[in-house]
């Protein structure tokens, strides 16, 4: 990593080592694991059709998720989370898989505008609704301000609960709130930060507050 | 995950008439209704739940909140716990539910879980939750390891030789004090229930925690209208400030006048194995000078038949502090 000059804070996403080793290791270990159709030559840009032709999963369905604009047309085993079906199905991995019981908020996306606990969800009952990601909310060169002011205010360490955590805030910014940093961490108590960077993580949610 | 056929009905008949077809609607049954998922889904991830079909009622037109002819609210079955909360009327006329809610679990699951949903929450009990381990409510008749095991977490009003499980919820406990009603829709047609009826004690048969039969569909919530002039508070007392289940949590909704306790609901939650209404407290209170001294003799009787475990002792005066300070806020406010 550390020799890698896209990787570091000039790249807050870290994506080229993911897809990296998505390229090597981890496409082959998860490709012939039932639901999971990890495609390693295609990456996120995976055709919806392929993926939508891929015989073999038992008591598949058909369904359209629209995930950051975009419409996927899948089929998917029944038993698919949405957090799986955004991260092994459609291989948008910025969403993490932490405890896989809604007790973490590592999996943290928006549907229809609310943030919601993927992994306690299943993608089938999101058929034809609006699907929100880390990566639709900014880009390397255009951050969304709470991903500029994680950075700023350094609201992270090893950056596992981070993509939850931004999730969570962004949301937080259009919900009933109180101004003080208490009605803060009151509202970001589902998201646990394992390094302890609370603090930090309450900084830049406010920072961005007083500045909207 | 074990497989299952999800199903989508096209109306609440539909969903009644394919979920009639279950043996059961309690412990195992083979077809659920699925609202937010959030209770569903992680058990079905332990293997606690076992359903082989899944019907989806989230599409279906029971997501409204509505004022009732008699002045008091509807709520719908898949109102989402946020939403509810949040709603100026509960804010205004039931602030003891809208508090109860937001504390209860995080802002993501209040966004996911429902009305109905909240009402069948199951208990946090680890030994009900790890199939490696007897459980007299998840395999009846293999025995209840919490009794000699871990209760710390575990009720002290309601129990039985049986099963000594907490039911969880926050929701509950504050719809207990305002005399909710649930309406089924079933196979033979609908019915109220209301709430004191609708979770049963554990018994011998803690398998069984509601009186829902197979195709019973819950449709929404109704509140009786608002009691002029009274106080609501929920106080709950938990290990962390946030996100955490209730030691003890008291719903209360009292009446004053004159320095004087005329009316009086309470209910508390954490410590019962079902959403706890107390009598008891609400008669001892009635009638006194609303003091220290007649909230902390109504809390004791509130907890006079409590049942100690190995590790839960405390939650005896955990609870009887909880209920009076929890009076004591609703005089003083």
């Amino acid at each position: 990593m550390r020799d890698d000059p896209q990787s570091g804070p000039s790249n807050p996403t870290g994506r080229p080592f993911l897809q990296t080793a998505r390229g090597t290791t981890a496409a082959a270990a998860v490709a012939e694991c039932g639901p999971a159709h990890l495609n390693s030559t295609h990456g996120q840009n995976a055709s919806p059709v392929e993926i939508a032709d891929r015989p073999n999963i038992d008591r598949a369905v058909p369904i359209t998720l629209r995930i950051n604009g975009k419409d996927h047309q899948l089929r998917v085993d029944p038993r698919t989370t949405l957090l799986d079906c955004i991260r092994e199905t459609v291989a948008l991995t910025g969403t993490k898989k932490g405890c896989d019981h809604g007790q973490c908020g590592a999996c943290t996306v928006h549907v229809n505008d609310r943030r919601v606990n993927s992994c306690l969800s299943l993608a089938l009952m999101h058929d034809g609704e609006e699907i929100t990601t880390i990566e639709g909310l900014g880009t390397p060169d255009t951050l969304h301000p709470l991903q500029a002011a994680f950075v700023a205010c350094d609201g992270y360490q090893c950056g596992y609960c981070t993509s939850g955590q931004i999730m969570s805030g962004v949301a937080l910014l259009k919900e009933p709130c109180g101004p003080d940093d208490a009605a803060v961490k009151e509202l970001m108590s589902g998201n646990i930060c394992r390094c302890g960077a609370y603090a930090n993580i309450v900084a830049a949610i406010q920072q961005v507050r007083k500045n909207i | 995950m074990h497989t299952f056929e999800f199903v989508r009905p096209a109306d609440s008949a539909a969903a009644v008439a394919t979920a009639a077809q279950a043996k059961t609607a309690q412990q195992g049954a083979d077809v659920r209704f699925v609202a937010g998922g959030t209770t569903l889904l992680d058990l079905m991830k332990l293997n606690v739940e076992t359903p082989a079909r899944l019907v989806d009622i989230n599409r279906l037109p029971l997501d409204k909140i509505e004022a009732t002819s008699d002045g008091g609210l509807k709520i719908g079955a898949t109102v989402r716990n946020s939403d509810l909360a949040r709603h100026p009327t509960v804010q205004r006329d039931y602030a003891v539910l809208s508090q109860a809610i937001l504390a209860g679990a995080s802002a993501q699951l209040r966004n996911m879980a429902t009305t109905a949903g909240n009402l069948l929450q199951r208990t946090r009990c680890m030994y009900f939750r790890d199939t490696a381990m007897p459980c007299n409510k998840r395999e009846p008749g293999t025995g209840c390891p919490a009794i000699t095991g871990s209760n710390r977490m575990l009720a002290v009003l309601g129990t039985s030789e049986h099963c000594i499980a907490t039911n969880p919820s926050d929701m509950c406990v504050a719809m207990a004090a305002l005399e909710a009603t649930i309406h089924v829709q079933g196979p033979n047609g609908t019915r109220p229930i209301p709430i004191g009826d609708f979770h049963l004690l554990p018994g011998s048969t803690p398998n069984r925690e509601t009186v829902l039969e197979p195709g019973d569909l819950i449709t929404h919530v109704t509140l009786p209208p608002p009691v002029a002039g009274s106080t609501q508070i929920y106080l709950k007392l938990r290990d962390r400030a946030s996100y955490e289940f209730a030691l003890a949590s008291a719903a209360v909704v009292i009446t004053l006048n004159g320095g004087k306790v005329t009316r009086a609901r309470i209910a508390l939650g954490g410590v019962g194995t079902k959403p706890w209404r107390s009598p008891e407290a609400e008669a001892a209170l009635v009638g006194q000078a609303a003091d220290t001294v007649a909230f902390r003799k109504a809390a004791e009787a509130a907890m006079r038949d409590a049942k100690p475990q190995s590790e839960n002792g405390f939650k005896i005066e955990l609870a009887t502090r909880c209920l009076a300070h929890a009076l004591q806020m609703a005089a003083t406010s």
